[in-house]
Formats: C-alpha cells, sequence, structure tokens
C-alpha cells in the first residue's frame, strides 16, 4: 500500500520554509556552507542554495559527502550502495556547515556523516536538516530543520523521489501489505 | 589350498596367440596346463573360478614403473607398487633404475629382486641404468646387469645427452639382444619449462618444454639405431612429431619400438588450467593434435606398447607451486580402463588393447611371459569389462596417491589376478577393492 | 552492485561490468588520497596480509598504504622464495598465517599459478599482486583506469606493449584487459620473448618496433629483466635497445597524442629513454597514484562481496 506523503509543491514549500529558517537561525547568509548527504541530499542542498539565492542575491556554496566508508554497518549490510565521490571543493574551517539529507531515520547516517565531516576538515559549526523525520531515533541525533515530521511504523519505508533523477517530485510511504 | 585352478567360461583372449573364444584353463603346479572349450572336472582337490562374463589375458606387463626401491620409500615400496600393479591387473612390472643409489650395478639390482621376492606381489623384473650413475658420462656394467637380471638398460628420467655416448651404449647393448630404453628429451631444450608449450603454457604463463625437446631425440636414436643396429625402445612417447618419426622409421626398416602412456592418449594441457601439479610430467601433457596423433599411432601399430610410467611422489612434493612440483603421475591403477576405453571409442580391438599391455612389452624385452599357452608360468588377469567404478585416492594401494584421475568414473577393471599360478587373495570384493 | 567473488586472481576473470565498477569505486578512492587526513574507517578491524614471496616495494608499498588508508590493519611478510629451502609448503605458510584470522592474503610468488592454488584453500579474500608470469591484475586494472581517464574510452584505441612479452604478468593481464574493451592491441619484441600462442589472444605480433608504433595511441613499455641476457633471448642489452628501445625518434612515429605507460621500475635508456619517462607524453606517475585507488577499490569491494 502507498500514500503520498508530499507532492511537489508541498516539497518546494517546505524547502523555501527551511531556507528561511536557515537564514534566521544564523542571522543571514555568512559563512554558511551546504553539504548534501549523497545522492538526495546532495540534490536537496542544491536546491537550498538557489532558494537562498533568491532570498540573498547569492547562492551558498555546496559540497557532496559520500558516507559509504564511514558506515558501522559496512560488514553485515545486505544493499550495496555503489561508492559516490566525495566532493567538497572549499575549505569548511570556521564556517558553519548545513548537512542536508532526505530522511532521518536511525541516525546512524548522520552520525557517519559527522564523522566524515570531521576527519574532512573543523566546521565551526555542523547543523542538521533534512525533508522527513520519520522517527525510530538509535542514537542521540536530532535535525535543526524539518521538512515534515512523520510518525511512522518500523515496517514501512519511505521514499524520496526527486526530479534530479529523472522522476516525478514526491515523498511516498510504502506499508507492506498483509499477507495474513 | 590346491594348486590347481579351473577358470570356467571366460572369453579368453590371448593375442599372442590370435585366440579370442569362450574357454576353459586350467592351471596345474603353476602353469597352464589346458585351455578348452570344455575341461572336464580334475583329479583331487581344485578351485573353480566362475569366468562367464569376464575376460581372460595374459597377465598385463607395465615396461615402464618407478618402485622408488631403494632410496624413495616414502614414495613407494615394493609392497606398495606391487599391490598397486596387482590391483590394476599388472603380473609383471619392469622398474626403471633412477633410484638412490642408481640401479647400475649388480648390487642394486639383486637388492630390487629379494625386496621383490620378500614382498612382492607381482613380477619384478629390473632395467639397469645405461651409465654409471645416470650421468651420461661412462657406460655401466651391463654384462653384470644383465647377469644380475636386469631385462633392458635405460637412463630414464636423466637422459643421455651426449649421443656419442648413446651410440656406443647401443652398440655395445647387442652384445647382449637388450632393448636400450630411452626416455627422449633435449634437457637444453626443455630448460626450465614445466608443461607443454602451447596456448595453455602461455594463458598460465607457465615455462613451456617445446615439443621438440622429445622430437629431435626420437629423430637421434632413429638414426643412432640404424647405426648401431640395436634394439632401441623409446619410452613414453607423447607427441605427433614423435610419432611421425618412428612411423617412417618402422617402415624403413630400423629396429626400434615405441611406448605410450594411457595420460597422452586421455589428457592434453588442458588439464594443467586449474595449476593441478597431478597433471604434471614429463613428458608434459601435449595438445589435442599431438594426443589425436598418438591414438593414430596406437591404431596403426607405430606404437606396441601402453606402459604406465607410474612416478610416485609423496602429496607434500605434489602440494607445492606448479615450478617447484616433480614431474611424473602414478598409473598401476588407472592405465587398464583408460586402455580398455580406446575398443569403446573405436581406436583398437579389444585384442589389440590386450596385445599392447601384454605380448607388446614382452616382445621387447623378449621374455616369455604376456602369453597363455600350455606350459607357460601361469600369469593370469581376469577382467570385468563392464564394472563401473570411481577413482578414489583412499582406494588406491600405491603409497602415493598423485592422478590426474582421481574422481573419474572407470570403466572396466581386474576382478581376479593369478600370479605363477597362485590367486592373490584380499585385493578385490566381489570387483570392489576392499 | 557488489563485487560477487572472494579473490581477484586474474583480469580474464572478471566481466566488463565487474572491471567499470571497480574502476568507477577507485575513481572515488582518489579522492580520500588528497584529504589532510587520508583515512577512512571502512576496513576497520579488518586484517590485511602482504604474503609476498618475491621481493617488491612498488606494489607492496601500494597495497600497504591502500589498506592502511582504509583503517585496515596490514601486515608484511617476506618469505623466502622456494618453499624447499623452508621445508614448508606453501600451503603450510598460508594455513598458518590465516589462522591469525585475516581477511585478505595479497600475495606475490615467482611461480604462476600459487594464488590460484591458495584461494582454493583460504577462506580469506586472496589477491594476486603478481605469478610468475601469469598475471598481476591490480596493475591491469590499473593501466586500464589510467588509459580510460585519459583517453575517454578504450575500443578502438592502438595499443603498443613492448618488451619481453614472455616473462610478462603485466603483459598478460594488460593484453586480457584491453581486448576485453575492444582495443587494438599489438605486441612488439625480440622473437625470443614472444610467448608461442599469444595470436590466439586477439593480438597482432610484430618483430619491428617501427612499424609497429606507427599511430599508436598508447605505447605500454615493459621492464626488461636484465637476467634475460645470460639466458640467450638477447645478445647484448646495446642490441636490445638498439632494437627495441623506446626514444624520441621512434615516439615520433606514434600519435601526436601518444601515451607513455610503464609498470616500473625503469631500466632508462634501456626500454626507455629519460627524456620520454620524464617527458609529457608519460603517465607513469598518474599509474602509480591510480594503482593505490585501485588497490583501495579492491580491498573495499571484497570486502562487501566477501558477505555473501
Amino acid at each position: 500500500m502507498e500514500r503520498v506523503i508530499l507532492n511537489s509543491n508541498e516539497i518546494s514549500r517546505a524547502l523555501t520554509r527551511i531556507s528561511h529558517e536557515i537564514l534566521e537561525r544564523n542571522k543571514g547568509p555568512k559563512d554558511l556552507i551546504l553539504i548534501g548527504i549523497q545522492t538526495g541530499g546532495v540534490y536537496l542542498a542544491q536546491r537550498l542554495s538557489s532558494q537562498i539565492e533568491k532570498i540573498e542575491g547569492d547562492p551558498l556554496p555546496v559540497g557532496a559527502l559520500d558516507i559509504t566508508l564511514y558506515r558501522d554497518d559496512l560488514a553485515n549490510r545486505s544493499a550495496y550502495p555503489t561508492l559516490k565521490k566525495t566532493d567538497i571543493p572549499f575549505d569548511m574551517t570556521d564556517h558553519k556547515v548545513i548537512l542536508v539529507d532526505d530522511v532521518l531515520y536511525t541516525g546512524r547516517t548522520i552520525r557517519a556523516a559527522l564523522d566524515s565531516l570531521i576527519d574532512l576538515g573543523r566546521p565551526r559549526e555542523i547543523q542538521l536538516a533534512v525533508l522527513i523525520d520519520r522517527g525510530h531515533r538509535e542514537l542521540p541525533i536530532r535535525a535543526d530543520y524539518v521538512g515534515k515530521n512523520l510518525p511512522t511504523a518500523f515496517e514501512e519505508k519511505v521514499k524520496v523521489f526527486l526530479e534530479e533523477t529523472g522522476e516525478e517530485d514526491r515523498v511516498i510511504l510504502n506499508r507492506p501489505s498483509k499477507t495474513h | 589350498m590346491s594348486d590347481k585352478i579351473l577358470i570356467k567360461g571366460g572369453r579368453i583372449i590371448d593375442p599372442s596367440h590370435k585366440r579370442d573364444e569362450v574357454a576353459d584353463l586350467l592351471i596345474e603346479a603353476g602353469v597352464i596346463s589346458g585351455i578348452s572349450p570344455s575341461i572336464a572336472q580334475p583329479e583331487g582337490t581344485f578351485r573353480t573360478i566362475d569366468a562367464r562374463g569376464l575376460l581372460v589375458v595374459p597377465g598385463l606387463i607395465d615396461l615402464h614403473t618407478h618402485l622408488r626401491v631403494p632410496g624413495f620409500e616414502y614414495k613407494e615400496t615394493i609392497a606398495s607398487a606391487t599391490a598397486a600393479a596387482a590391483s590394476g591387473g599388472f603380473t609383471t612390472v619392469c622398474c626403471m633404475p633412477n633410484t638412490n643409489p642408481v640401479n647400475d650395478n649388480q648390487a642394486v639390482t639383486e637388492l630390487i629382486l629379494e625386496r621383490a621376492a620378500a614382498e612382492g606381489l607381482v613380477h619384478v623384473l629390473p632395467v639397469g641404468a645405461i651409465t654409471k650413475g645416470s650421468q651420461g658420462k661412462e657406460l655401466a656394467e651391463m654384462a653384470e646387469l644383465v647377469s644380475a637380471g636386469c631385462v633392458a638398460v635405460s637412463d630414464d628420467g636423466l637422459p643421455v645427452m651426449n649421443s656419442e655416448i648413446m651410440r656406443l651404449a647401443m652398440t655395445y647393448a647387442t652384445i647382449f639382444d637388450i632393448p636400450v630404453i630411452d626416455h627422449c628429451e633435449d634437457l637444453n631444450l626443455t630448460a626450465d619449462g614445466v608443461i607443454f608449450e602451447g596456448k595453455v603454457s602461455t594463458d598460465l604463463g607457465l615455462r613451456g618444454i617445446p615439443s621438440s625437446s622429445e622430437t629431435v631425440m626420437v629423430a637421434r636414436d632413429i638414426e643412432l639405431a640404424e647405426l648401431t643396429g640395436a634394439r632401441v625402445h623409446l619410452a613414453h612417447i607423447s607427441t605427433a612429431g614423435s610419432v611421425q618419426l618412428i612411423r617412417e622409421a618402422k617402415k624403413r626398416g630400423i629396429s626400434v619400438t615405441a611406448e605410450t602412456c594411457p595420460h597422452y592418449f586421455t589428457l592434453t594441457d588442458e588439464a594443467l588450467r586449474g595449476y593441478d601439479s597431478n597433471a604434471k610430467m614429463k613428458p608434459p601433457l601435449a595438445s589435442s593434435k599431438d594426443m589425436e596423433a598418438i591414438l593414430a599411432g596406437l591404431a596403426d601399430g607405430t606404437i606396441e606398447v601402453i606402459a604406465t610410467d607410474h612416478a610416485p611422489h609423496a602429496s607434500e612434493e605434489k602440494e607445492q607451486e606448479l615450478d617447484c612440483a616433480p614431474f611424473g603421475i602414478i598409473g598401476l591403477e588407472t592405465a587398464l580402463p583408460l586402455s580398455l576405453k580406446l575398443v569403446e571409442t573405436g581406436v583398437l580391438s579389444l585384442s589389440d588393447v590386450i596385445e599392447k599391455l601384454t605380448s607388446g612389452p614382452a616382445k621387447v624385452i623378449g621374455q616369455k611371459i604376456g602369453r597363455l599357452g600350455i606350459g607357460d608360468r601361469a600369469d593370469i588377469t581376469l577382467i570385468d569389462p563392464d564394472v563401473e567404478w570411481t577413482v578414489k585416492a583412499s582406494d588406491m594401494k600405491s603409497l602415493s596417491k598423485n592422478s590426474p584421475f582421481i574422481g573419474w568414473t572407470m570403466k572396466g577393471r581386474a576382478s581376479t589376478v593369478i600370479v605363477s599360478g597362485k590367486v592373490l587373495e584380499g585385493l578385490y570384493d566381489g570387483g570392489k577393492l576392499r | 552492485m557488489p563485487l560477487k567473488r572472494k579473490d581477484i586472481l586474474s583480469i580474464d576473470a572478471l566481466s566488463c561490468e565487474e572491471i567499470d565498477l571497480i574502476l568507477q569505486t577507485a575513481e572515488s578512492f582518489k579522492e580520500v588520497s588528497t584529504r589532510d587526513i587520508k583515512k577512512v574507517p571502512a576496513l576497520r578491524g579488518k586484517t590485511i596480509i602482504n604474503l609476498f614471496f618475491e621481493p617488491s616495494t612498488r606494489t607492496r608499498t601500494s597495497f600497504e598504504l591502500a589498506g592502511k588508508r582504509l583503517s585496515a590493519d596490514v601486515i608484511n611478510i617476506s618469505a623466502a622464495s622456494s618453499s624447499a629451502v623452508k621445508n614448508e609448503t606453501i600451503l603450510d605458510t598460508a594455513r598458518n598465517i590465516e589462522a591469525m584470522h585475516s581477511d585478505f592474503i595479497v600475495v606475490r610468488h615467482s611461480a604462476s599459478g600459487v594464488p590460484q592454488l591458495l584461494a582454493g584453500v583460504l577462506r580469506s579474500a586472496v589477491i594476486n599482486a603478481g605469478d610468475g608470469a601469469h598475471q598481476h591484475p591490480s596493475q591491469g586494472l590499473l593501466d586500464l583506469m589510467t588509459i580510460k581517464e585519459k583517453k575517454g574510452e578504450i575500443k578502438g584505441l592502438k595499443v603498443v606493449i613492448v618488451g619481453d612479452i614472455l616473462h610478462s604478468r603485466v603483459a598478460r593481464s594488460d593484453i586480457q584487459g584491453l581486448v576485453k574493451y575492444g582495443a587494438e592491441v599489438c605486441v612488439v619484441g625480440p622473437p625470443t620473448l614472444i610467448p608461442s600462442g599469444i595470436e590466439r589472444w586477439g593480438v597482432k605480433v610484430s618483430l619491428h618496433m617501427d612499424e609497429a608504433l606507427v599511430g599508436a595511441d598508447i605505447i605500454i613499455v615493459l621492464r626488461l629483466q636484465l637476467e634475460r641476457q645470460s639466458r640467450g633471448f638477447f645478445p647484448t642489452l646495446r642490441e636490445y635497445a638498439m632494437l627495441y628501445g623506446l626514444n624520441q625518434n621512434r615516439l615520433n612515429l606514434a600519435d601526436p597524442e601518444v601515451l607513455v605507460m610503464h609498470p616500473g621500475p625503469i631500466n632508462r635508456g634501456i626500454e626507455l629513454s629519460s627524456e620520454i619517462a620524464d617527458g609529457l607524453s608519460s603517465v607513469i606517475l598518474d599509474q602509480v597514484t591510480n594503482g593505490l585507488a585501485v588497490r583501495m577499490a579492491l580491498f573495499f569491494l571484497l570486502s562487501e562481496g566477501s558477505q555473501h
């Protein structure tokens, strides 16, 4: 069973709101850097950057982070995402990094991203922006900016589709059909 | 136990007498005393062997066995090798002299024969060395070797490179009318080669042994045989070029005989693909073109002997890098079924196969064996031609298990072996090894 | 997609899809080596044994660094080349090492087939770091990576491999990879050093350097093992250099955009003149850089595959 949680317009509105919140909390775009987690997070970071450009006139620098090498389940996971590039072509020292991901779930991806960022440089501060927070945290991690809080059951799946990958923008909640 | 044995109803195949018929055979006092379609029960106690459905053939003779005694008893002993021989249907094996010390004198020959008398299950006929220590320099004392019991001379394993020495050896051997058996290999051409030179050696990155390593020596030996008039026997022939040379030599009337081994008509260098050291031997397994030529040479009589070149090596020696593992495979326990397969594939008649394993080799060494005549020593092998069995290392009697045929399903095997009129007990249990 | 295999023994065994995955992953790993902290935790807690039965600095260092940059524990073992000397068979040596719970065994040996022998009995992933004259798959992969990187596509490229093809595992791995991707490969060298039947690999054989080099896009110069002279494969080094040494005049016969590659270490002035080794066409140092990335990718992808 499938349910659309956010449609294209709703995603766009959520990102606009997050852009404003980022600027408000950080008192403007100064020293801000957006780093998206491969791959969905990278597209969202790019969209946030263009939103902020619309508001402030200049885009924020956007980097891409692949956290595969920092995962804690490398040894026993069953799905194998291909290793993507980490591309952060600027110095993070003394900057405020807004880490962007599509779905916040157990928190393990963010843990890996934090470790990776700290190996890559010394940002002054790291904040977290996510499109969906579906709960079920396994680590003490919370997002600073959330597009939508979505209470889910453990067996449900949240899927984010974005135009950049040739899909129609939407967020879907997948509930496995009961077999008995 | 009676010394009379009546073998009833078997198909007796004796190529030396051109016999191939279902008949009874009677053994008395260790010799064959009667063969006829129906032999009446003899007087007194006797043992009857029901041979219906079985082949009754002269005990097989292997011209080319490495008993490894003296000196390499960790690879094989006379007890284990002759048990392997018997279980493979052989009643006589000729043992090569590359032992330690080399069988280049009476003392070593006598030692081998004494041990064979004590622990051997089948007849052992030693082959003496051509040169002292098989060093290829000075002739060994051939008269002494022959009087001690050697039936041929050979520097197998360490072939005589110096053609003048070979010429002298052949000339000298004519005194005794014994064959000079040559392992045809130009060691300089072989260099550090480990497998046959060709596509497989290139693919596997292994140093190749060119086929000419064998053929140039075959050509030399043929020329020397013509020059000296000696009886020259060419061991374990493996290449097309050699077969062609031997065929032509025979046409010219040169006294040259030849043997090949089951692996050369069964396998090619493709068997090395997995770097299996149990497929590493000298001469090396060659190309399919060579294998075809070997089969043709067997079919047209260019090659008159099938020998095993049974060459045991311990597992720790074979379980090495292919470059380091020693050359050689065992063959006594698989030669018969692999040879019988030639009948199935239409290469040879059943009688031809038996001939190449019995009277063929007997003729080379000039011994009155390998035949079923009245008064002949009763060395007889009964073969179940239809039994299918799987080669298992654990079933093998040989101390070493270096065979590329382990795991193969074979058809046909010796079911009863009689040596000098005595049934070898305990080797088999209803066609299966105990 | 993980690499669904336990070992890397030869290029021949790899499909183009697998090679693409390895090279794509290696491309991502190149970035790690440009960081200030050149280390990621991907193989934390894994043990890599470099089991080298043949002296090597370059390849061993590359594998060692690759393992360390992935946070694995790397142990180097230089074993005596002949097991007969030690009186221990190669399998015993390897089993003893594996009893220490290694995850990867990187093996180099002067005898062809040793990695295959070990892979058959060990639980660890076995990576062939060069066996006799058989294969050197990581070298083959890094060469493919370097060519792809510089030329975009391999298909249709004219590649000339010069030197001692007979004893070269690099040549065998390179040829297999290049032919898989549709390059037009020609091997050149003295006929005494061309292995029998190599044409059946889909390559051309030439005995004349000047003829073979015309229009070449890539020239892979092999290292000449100097001891080959004493075995009589060619009369003198001088004559070898005269017939098969790559110098500027010969290079001019090739395509203007030609790349010169060499697996190293170079015998300057014999197979390759210094001006070329250090010249603009040379991508020899890119090969070294890519070698590290390829080896990181192999460890990473095999550690994924081993879970299946």
